[in-house]
């Protein structure tokens, strides 16, 4: 079994953040040294080859959506590739671990996407709430720019690329990958539609990519190690290893860099310790607030992309909310509802107005106040905020705890309604 | 075109559509809310949802959105598709959740886009038992009322008011279901077209804020077709009319004209109608009279062998002005505008119907790619035409969308791409304008830069162009970049008028269009006109008003008939007096009291727009006619019926006289059918088949139902029976079609979503280009300013400037205080440190005490006084004037 951790195996023990010299050290920048003798067609040949998927949570594979940039004379000027370190999935802390402990690893990942999609210009959006990764990375950025890893000429190639860090003002929808590029722009983070894709009119309706920063960070080591490397990584077809997360009653916890495909039952019993004593396991959201319950006979699941999704969940950001048996399901259901019909950018119908009555309905028989016909209620709900029937993927998101929750905890929404009130309250 | 599959039907669509656009362009019922034909697809409300199958086999499908998704031919979708229909009455059910269901109550409540498509999907059942969110409303000025309660975040306001209007003030805060639609506080919204906005809301969020003070549902207005009077585009309007009063105006489509949209001056000008000032009874010497003494003393000064001498008006129709012509005989028949006015007026028909360049609708301007606007604030002097230019900016960009493979009715993604990438404007003007914030460059001059520019342009683009003497290198070098654009366009238009009271502005304009047309461009010209028919009288003739006064000294018992002008506003007042203090009668038609009704020995009450028929002709040569909505109780009667022969029975015999009489005008009559048009032997009625109260209306009088007004002049009726199918585009009455009470009803009456109505674009077009003339060579000398004096110039406001608009109490809200403006630099010697300074200015023996105001752009060595503001407003400007503080 591999061992190997290349995205925080050289992040220090104690909270500090790998330097400049300590990341060259291990080598840092190799990656990109390696990128520039090759043509930027060749970089996104060897991303697809190593078979690297998103890690923001949709999956999409990286390689490919570089390959839809128009490249060349032709291609429209400037042209911009933007991390996504917005992260605000509830539950889910990766990314920021990986831009306190090493921010020139996410550096040159977005370098190395940049060159291989020709941009000019990179952005790190990030939350507004990640004060240390901010200053960290500021510093970072200074650094590579002194190093010669930005600006023109980077390491004497033809190559420039500048980058900007850039705080988000907060916001769920600035994750989106179009909602980020409207914040970026200024405007509302309302989402776009898609056609055209961002890699067509992006950023000030010029090409752009936009990754997440735990994507971007594998890149520096496929380009250093290579394709086949980053596949041995891994137990399953999906390459790489993967932060894994989990939250909630379990003894420890926490965050680990796994290979791609341990199974729920591997993370949370050996690396989280199991349940805290006298609490029992539930269920658990693999991958996010915006993943389906997953129960007890799932737990021996592959948390890879396929074989959450076969389980009927996401894998989504791979880092788990354990609901435990002393926890209410409804209320738990509630909050996270409460969460996403918060955040709404209140574009589209289904979301804006659908998950408020949501919400109402659930406070309602978290209350006790609940009506026979309120699951029948939620039940359409979740469907009214089917793939295709939103306009982005924000209420789809918020169906998957509903939807699961009815399925996996129904009768505990059922003797609410009965008993008007939450066992679980005192 | 291509073929797509509706519910099993083959049906023919233009694959450049989305599928909402070709399901209601083949008059299918698809509900819809945030698409708009004018504002394209954003895909927010969701409402249109219909299901698409990939082929004849797939049986399961899935949701899109109509107006999300290309018309591609072989495009297969259901309406009917159970999922589809379920979803829909979903997404008013959650519309519905919050808007407060007070109907009843609420304005919009009979025309509503909201109810109709409530309807439509089906949803009837309230399945919440939840408070609803509410908000705060604002105050917005005295156009619009808010009330945000009953939002459906359909953001087609902001995208109208932002994108499409390109103002800023009104915008979308906060996020989730409490997205509130305002201003940051309470104030009156800045654009001028913030009256659209009663429109584009789908419910009753804004409503017209004049129509709640005398508050009628649509169903109980007699509506008639109208044309816009307040400036000189024709823009075609639906007056709506209850008890004697007309209650308010709204938008008749026209393709080629306004399109969706108004204007606010033209929008809210009416309540003039409703005015205390009216003229509602003939009087005799300040003395109320009878309409039959009135007619009888009219007769007597008309027959008493006195000479007649004429006044006409470029604000009253054709056929008022004809009226009086033939009365007075056309040797003394005068213009009723200064000199200088009927000059630039004249030249310009002269250029629009002699000159290469295509007479400009505002359709045309909306297609142009490239723009010069000469001496003109668009926005301030004939406002609709700046919300088209502003649409035009947005061709250039269009290549780009199109090599993307972007659909243009994807709006939020075509505006993504096009980002700043605007079209080339330029404007010259003697100041700041309302479009200075979209245009490539600016030049602010004075009148004879300006026309030094067009002139340079003109021969920057064809050699052959009178070259402009002692040209500087930085006009030169301007001229050259504008030449380049207008060249580099496939679509040129330059925009020119009268506000800069400079003939050689027009003619420089003139000559740019000529040059572009002789150079192998396809390019137009539009031509503002002062007033809303000044072309239509420049088309009967008139002779100018110098050699009025000349005629009224040789005949000292001469009767002068003043009609429907206040000639106060058009010539100076000195003069003036000496005119009517010459005239042994003084005989006026005239709507509304003022300085010449005042005087008049025999003064009639006209009608206005509302209470007459007539023809106006457009600044566009488009000759269009408006019908009477009501008839007025008292002695109020249409001029050309005051004044004309007691042979014509209607107004089809005035018609077919002119066009036996004035062969330049015969095509005049086709502007709409006659009197005597039928539909299947039935009059077009102008009450909708709701209209209740008929039979009990004068009920406290007599219970006996009275007959309704016959209408000789139109084949419209007043009444609620008759045609019901669709009549010719020019007698449309109101758009309502069942289960489509807004009016939005106005996709049934296209013959595509967006294009030309079925019954044809009302009006007829009299100008046609011409290969004749040539370039003018008047090129002016450059402007020298003075030391101690300024030459003064009028700055023309929307709200203000125009006459009858003024009276309207709403805009009377919104009419600046009268103010003489300076640059800074030329007001600093005058203003008092700390507080207003009050100037006295000076010119041709006139003084008048005024504010003085700093006007950032205006250039050095001219003063701006409010057009029409002032009592200076009938003095022939520019002129040379002196200032000094006032003590």
């Amino acid at each position: 079994m591999p061992t190997e951790k290349p995205l925080t195996q050289s992040i220090p023990a104690g909270g500090e953040a790998l330097s400049l010299q300590g990341y060259e050290r291990l080598g840092g920048y190799q990656g990109l040294r390696r990128a520039l003798q090759m043509t930027p067609k060749q970089v996104q040949e060897e991303v697809t080859n190593s078979g690297l998927r998103g890690r923001g949570g949709a999956g999409f594979p990286t390689g490919m959506k570089w390959s839809f940039t128009p490249m060349g004379a032709d291609a429209p000027r400037p042209k911009y590739v933007v991390a996504n370190a917005d992260e605000m999935e509830p539950g889910t802390f990766k990314d920021r671990y990986l831009m306190e402990g090493n921010p020139h690893q996410l550096i040159e990942g977005l370098i190395l996407a940049g060159f291989a999609i020709e941009a000019d210009v990179a952005f790190i959006f990030i939350r507004g709430e990640y004060k240390l990764s901010q200053e960290r990375l500021a510093r970072a950025i200074t650094e590579a720019y002194s190093a010669g890893y930005l600006g023109r000429n980077i390491l004497s190639s033809d190559y420039a690329l500048e980058m900007y860090l850039h705080v988000s003002a907060g916001r769920y929808m600035c994750g989106e990958e179009t909602g980020l590029l409207n914040a970026l722009e200024g405007k509302r983070a309302n989402p776009r539609a898609k056609p055209p894709f961002p890699q067509v009119s992006g950023l000030w309706g010029k090409p752009t990519i936009v990754n997440n920063v735990e994507t971007l960070a594998n890149v520096p080591h496929i380009l250093e190690k290579g394709a086949k490397w980053f596949q041995g990584l891994s137990l399953t077809k999906d390459a790489g290893t993967k932060l894994y997360g989990a939250s909630g009653k379990v003894k420890r916890p926490g965050l680990w860099e796994l290979p791609m495909g341990t199974t729920i039952r591997e993370i949370l019993e050996e690396h989280a310790g199991g349940m805290r004593d006298g609490v029992r396991f539930r269920g658990v959201l693999p991958g996010g607030a915006s993943t389906d319950f997953l129960v007890e006979e799932h737990l021996d699941v592959a948390m890879d992309y396929t074989s959450v999704q076969k389980a009927g969940s996401r894998l989504g950001t791979g880092t788990m909310i354990v609901l435990d048996d002393q926890t209410c399901p409804v209320g738990i259901t509630a909050n996270l509802t409460h969460f996403f019909a918060q955040e709404s950018c209140g574009w589209c119908t289904p979301c804006w107005s659908g998950l408020k009555w949501a919400t109402k309905i659930l406070d309602a028989i978290e209350d006790g106040q609940g009506r026979p016909g309120d699951l029948d209620k939620l039940s359409y709900l979740s469907t009214f905020w089917s793939p295709g029937h939103t306009f982005c993927a924000l209420a789809p998101g918020a169906a998957e705890p509903v939807q699961s929750a009815l399925k996996f905890f129904r009768d505990d929404f059922e003797r609410h309604i009965h008993e008007k009130r939450c066992s679980w309250r005192s | 075109m291509g073929t797509i599959y509706i519910d099993g039907k083959a049906s023919e669509a233009d694959p450049k559509q989305n599928l909402l656009h070709a399901c209601l362009s083949l008059g299918l019922n698809l509900p819809y809310f945030c698409w708009h034909p004018a504002m394209g697809s954003v895909g927010a409300c969701r409402q249109c949802a219909v299901k698409q199958f990939k082929d004849a086999q797939d049986t399961r499908g899935r949701l899109v959105m109509a107006c999300m998704t290309p018309a591609a031919p072989d495009t297969r979708i259901s309406l009917q598709d159970p999922e589809a229909v379920a979803f829909r009455a979903g997404i008013i059910e959650g519309m519905m959740l919050n808007h407060p269901h007070d109907c009843p109550v609420c304005d919009e409540g009979g025309e509503c886009h909201l109810q109709d498509m409530t309807v439509m999907t089906g949803h009837d059942y309230r399945r919440s038992r939840f408070p609803k969110r509410t908000f705060h409303d604002q105050y917005l000025g005295p156009f619009v009322y808010h009330q945000m309660n009953r939002c459906i975040q359909c953001y087609r306001c902001v995208r109208f008011y932002r994108n499409y209007a390109g103002e800023d003030d009104l915008n979308a805060f906060g996020i989730s279901n409490e997205v509130f639609f305002g201003r940051e506080q309470d104030g009156v919204l800045k654009s001028e077209f913030a009256g659209n906005l009663v429109e584009v809301c789908p419910t009753g969020v804004f409503t017209d804020r004049t129509l709640r003070r005398h508050y009628t549902r649509k169903w109980d207005l007699r509506m008639a077709p109208s044309i816009c009077g307040h400036c000189s585009l024709g823009c075609n309007t639906t007056m709506g009319e209850r008890y004697g009063l007309l209650r308010r105006v709204v938008n008749r489509f026209n393709s080629e004209v306004n399109g969706y949209f108004l204007c606010d001056r033209g929008r809210y000008g009416y309540e003039f109608v409703n005015s205390e000032q009216r003229i509602r009874a003939a009087q005799i010497n300040g003395a109320p009279t009878s309409v039959t003494e009135a007619k009888r003393r009219l007769s007597s000064l008309v027959a008493g062998g006195q000479q007649l001498i004429g006044i006409g008006s470029p604000r009253a129709s054709i056929e008022s002005n004809y009226a009086l012509r033939r009365l007075v005989g056309k040797d003394r028949f005068f213009c009723g505008v200064s000199d200088g006015e009927w000059e630039r007026t004249r030249a310009m028909v002269e250029i629009l119907q002699a000159g290469p360049a295509r007479s400009a609708s505002l359709r045309d301007v909306e297609l142009s790619d490239a723009v010069l606007i000469l001496g003109e604030d668009v926005t301030n002097s004939a406002p609709r035409m700046a919300l088209s230019v502003r649409q035009s900016l947005r061709q250039q960009s269009f290549e780009t969308t199109q090599k993307l493979r972007v659909p243009l009715w994807m709006d939020d993604a075509v505006r993504e791409i096009a980002q700043a990438k605007r079209s080339p404007l330029f404007i010259a003007a003697a100041g700041a304008t309302r479009l200075d914030d979209v245009a490539t460059a600016t030049y602010k001059a004075a009148p004879e830069d300006i026309a030094r520019l067009g002139f340079a342009v003109a021969h920057e683009i064809d050699a052959k162009a009178p070259e402009v003497p002692d040209l500087s290198g930085e006009m030169r070098e301007l001229a050259a970049t504008i030449a380049t654009a207008l060249t580099g366009a496939k679509h040129p238009l330059v925009i020119a008028g009268p506000s800069c009271r400079s003939i050689s502005v027009i003619e420089s304009a003139a000559n740019v269009a000529r040059a572009l047309c002789d150079n192998g461009h396809s390019a137009a010209l539009s031509l503002i006109a002062p007033a809303c028919n000044s072309f239509g009288l420049a088309l009967l003739g008139a002779r100018p008003m110098s050699e009025a006064l000349a005629a009224v000294q040789d005949h000292g018992d001469a009767t002068l008939i003043v009609l429907e002008n206040d000639l106060y506003r058009q010539l100076p007042a000195k003069l003036v007096d000496g005119y009517l203090a010459k005239a042994a009668h003084l005989i006026v038609l005239d709507q509304l009291g003022n300085g010449t009704t005042a005087k008049a020995e025999l003064l009639l009450p006209a009608g206005t727009f509302a209470e007459s028929d007539g023809t106006l002709v457009s600044n566009e040569g488009r000759a269009q006619r408006f019908f009477q909505v009501f008839v007025p109780e008292d002695g109020i009667k249409e001029s050309w019926r005051w004044l004309g022969d007691q042979s014509w029975s209607s107004l089809d015999d005035v018609l077919s006289e002119i066009g036996t009489e004035i062969p330049r005008l015969a095509s005049v009559i086709g502007a709409a059918p006659l009197s005597s048009f039928r539909i299947a032997g039935a009059k077009i009625p102008r009450e909708p088949h709701r209209y209740s109260g008929r039979t009990s209306i004068t009920a406290n009088i007599s219970v006996v139902e009275p007959k309704p007004p016959d209408d000789p002049d139109s084949s419209l009726s007043y009444s609620m029976e008759g045609a019901s199918i669709q009549p010719p585009a020019a007698l449309q009455p109101f758009f309502w079609a069942p289960g489509w009470n807004s009016i939005q009803a106005v996709n049934k009456f296209q013959s595509e979503i967006g294009e030309a109505l079925r019954g044809g674009v009302p009006g007829v077009r009299l100008f046609e280009t011409s290969t004749g003339g040539g370039y003018f060579d008047g090129i002016p000398n450059p402007f020298t300013r003075r030391t101690q004096e300024w030459l003064l110039l009028p700055i023309e406001h929307i709200f203000g400037s125009e006459e009858l608009s003024a009276h309207a109490s709403s805009i009377a809200e919104l009419v600046t205080e009268p103010y003489l403006a300076l640059n800074p630099a030329d007001a600093a010697g005058f203003l008092a440190e700390g507080k207003p300074t009050v100037v006295e200015v000076a010119f041709g023996g006139l003084k008048q005490r005024v504010p003085l105001k700093v006007l950032a752009e205006l250039p050095s060595g001219l003063a701006g006084i409010p057009a029409g503001l002032t009592a200076l407003c009938g003095e022939e400007l520019p002129a040379w004037c002196r200032i000094e503080r006032a003590s």
